[in-house]
């Protein structure tokens, strides 16, 4: 489990490129050319930067399931987290007025309270010795039902039009020609990435998901190092909400559903174990990339029925997976 | 229109229930209401109505005793209906979480004598019932689909789905069938699921697909909002109007306002529940006869009529 550690010196491992590393990135272009052949309007710039765009919060909250996975933990509560947390910031949003203090004070609610909630799933996690799926699914339903609670079973929506007009760049714009969500989350992932592999704390995750007992005897602070996943998590889900927010400028009941779920795909796809102790960022944004992208070629192609989209959306994720496995057995 | 009719009628029951009144001893009647928790948009007009009809109605008649009783799922309704049927209830209005699983708890109510009104979603046995009352799907279908072949005469459409269901099914169909024969085409359908991020996603990929889409039947107005956010994002003016549908309070401001972008919606409204609530209430304070099945109208709201269908209080 740790093989990507200390199995090969770094000068081998540049000519012998891991596949296992690699794999996220060829199933990509796969994809790519399979959806080019499926109708030449897929790869135009405007449907690629879509795509993409749409992905970053799928990417943001992933790269945060990134560290709760590696570490061994699971995440169920990330959709839910993630509409309770829209919520909270609109209705912040909703007693300010159109300045930019405003946005910068929902930005704070956004991320003190996915911190927070991330904290609650870590502590119960650890001081609870419970198992993380029963305490993010207990979770999940909390934060799921004071969002329908909040909303009365409607919607939350941004009724300043000036504010939702000075906040709605953070979806719609775009830096040097790249939309600001996908400038978001490559900064995350990047951030993400140095601290998973850079750092005590980034060692400690992985030691901890490879094996906790070995990981304890080493000293690692266990119950240190897996609330602040559950942490580093909960911060993800809110930066995701900031760049979610703007897009409709509201919350429903709805909003997040199933989330939690793409979110882990995402990471497993981009080559993280389910079971812990590997972790791999930039794989889990490709992963990411994949799920919008074969979502985008079931509507572009035109021989797939609409009854049949699901179905063939779940064999193209499993084909991916297996051409993966076996470029890793190949090598 | 539909708010005036309820008026009339509870206008009409009163007079009846006066005139009647005043010569039999005030009677005491309780009507217990069992309906689905408020997890989106339209159930939670559906509490919201209910809530409303409950106190109206106690109001109108006295001696009427109103109970709301609202349930998170299918099973935690059947529960509730025993907790209803405990408190001996005389009358049963309930809107079923879904046919199969409430069939039997809701024949059980009967059993004991309970006069029945089923609202929306119908039982496996209809035999169980006196009272009817439901929202016309295939006619909401039907009255989309001619709005667009009449306005549009020619022209290139895409259809937003909802969640594969019966409901959806009938509305697509019948939706179809009413643009047999008209220059209008359809030429995309695909699943959103009443969602609003969803119809955003579906409609970024129809606006890549299709270099010219006249007008979108987003057959939803929870959808209709993401259809827009996408249109606007991708500045095509090709595009003439969006069609949701259901009646949120939002959209009729739009229609009542004259949005070029939204010129009219289709209804199926959650105040079916006051409908089923007062019929079932003029069944005993009245002597018209009630028992019976009532298909409400999905009614084209324009310009014109919209503000009788504007609920500004309400969370839908």
């Amino acid at each position: 489990m740790t093989d990507t550690l200390l199995r090969t010196a770094a000068a081998k491992r540049m000519f012998n490129p891991d596949m296992r590393a690699l794999s996220p990135f060829i199933a990509l272009i796969v994809l790519a050319i399979l959806g080019a052949v499926i109708n030449p309007d897929f790869l135009t710039a405007s449907n690629i930067l879509n795509v993409v765009t749409r992905s970053a919060f799928i990417a943001i909250i992933a790269v945060g399931a990134t560290f709760v996975i590696s570490g061994g933990g699971l995440d169920l509560s990330v959709g839910s987290m993630a509409a309770l947390v829209a919520g909270f910031t609109i209705l912040t949003l909703n007693n300010g007025g159109a300045e930019i203090s405003t946005l910068m004070l929902g930005a704070l609610v956004a991320i003190g309270l996915g911190a927070a909630c991330g904290l609650a799933n870590g502590v119960i996690v650890t001081f609870g010795r419970i198992e993380p799926f029963i305490v993010t699914l207990g979770t999940m339903g909390i934060f799921r039902s004071l969002i329908i609670w909040l909303a009365a079973g409607g919607t939350i929506t941004m009724r300043n039009a000036d504010l939702r007009e000075l906040y709605r760049p953070v979806y719609f714009g775009s830096i040097a020609g790249i939309p600001v969500p996908i400038v978001v989350f490559l900064a995350v992932a990047a951030i993400g990435a140095v601290i998973l592999y850079k750092t005590a704390f980034g060692r400690h995750v992985i030691a901890l998901g490879s094996n906790e007992d070995v990981a304890r005897y080493s000293g690692v602070p266990i119950w240190r190092v897996r609330t602040l996943t559950y942490i580093i998590q909960g911060i993800c889900v809110g930066i995701a909400v900031l760049v979610y927010v703007p897009r409709l400028g509201s919350a429903t009941p709805t909003t997040g559903l199933l989330w939690e779920l793409q979110a882990i795909t995402a990471v497993v796809i981009g080559g993280t174990a389910l079971r812990g102790g590997i972790g791999r960022i930039w794989g889990t944004v490709v992963g990411a990339i994949i799920l919008e992208l074969v979502a985008n070629i079931m509507v572009l192609s035109n021989f797939v029925s609409e009854f049949l989209v699901g179905a063939v959306q779940g064999a193209i994720i499993i084909i991916a997976m297996l051409v993966q496995r076996s470029l890793q057995r190949g090598r | 229109m539909r708010e005036t009719a309820l008026k009339l009628a509870a206008a009409a029951s009163l007079l009846a229930g006066l005139t009647t009144g005043a010569v039999a001893q005030q009677k005491t009647v309780t009507i217990g209401v069992s309906i689905p928790a408020a997890t989106h948009g339209w159930t939670g007009g559906v509490v919201y109505h209910a809530q409303e009809a409950a106190k109206q109605l106690e109001k109108t008649y006295p001696g009427l005793k109103v109970v709301v009783k609202t349930s998170p799922d299918g099973a935690a309704q059947a529960n509730a209906l025993e907790d209803l049927s405990a408190q001996k209830i005389d009358a049963l209005v309930v809107l079923p979480f879904n046919s199969d699983e409430l069939t039997n708890p809701v024949r059980e109510v009967k059993k004991g004598g309970t006069f029945v009104t089923v609202v929306d979603r119908g039982l496996k046995d209809t035999s169980i019932q006196d009272i009817y009352v439901a929202g016309n799907n295939p006619e909401f279908g039907r009255v989309a689909g001619k709005y667009m072949a009449d306005t549009l005469k020619t022209g290139n459409v895409v259809i937003f789905r909802g969640i594969p269901t019966v409901i959806d099914e009938e509305r697509v169909t019948n939706f179809e069938k009413a643009l047999e024969g008209s220059g209008v085409k359809v030429l995309d359908k695909q699943y959103a699921n009443w969602n609003r991020d969803d119809a955003f996603r579906v409609m970024q990929d129809y606006l890549s697909k299709h270099p010219k889409i006249d007008a979108v039947w987003a057959s939803d107005d929870d959808m209709a909002l993401g259809v827009l956010e996408a249109v606007r994002q991708a500045k095509r003016d090709d595009i003439k109007f969006v069609l949701g549908g259901a009646g949120m309070k939002e959209m009729i401001k739009r229609v009542m306002d004259g949005d070029k972008m939204i010129p009219a919606d289709v209804s199926y409204p959650p105040a079916m529940i006051a409908t089923a609530m007062t019929v079932t209430a003029a069944h005993f304070f009245t002597n018209a006869p009630m028992r019976g099945t009532y298909v409400l109208n999905a009614q084209l709201i324009t310009k014109g009529n919209a503000k009788d269908h504007y609920f500004p209080d309400s969370s839908f």
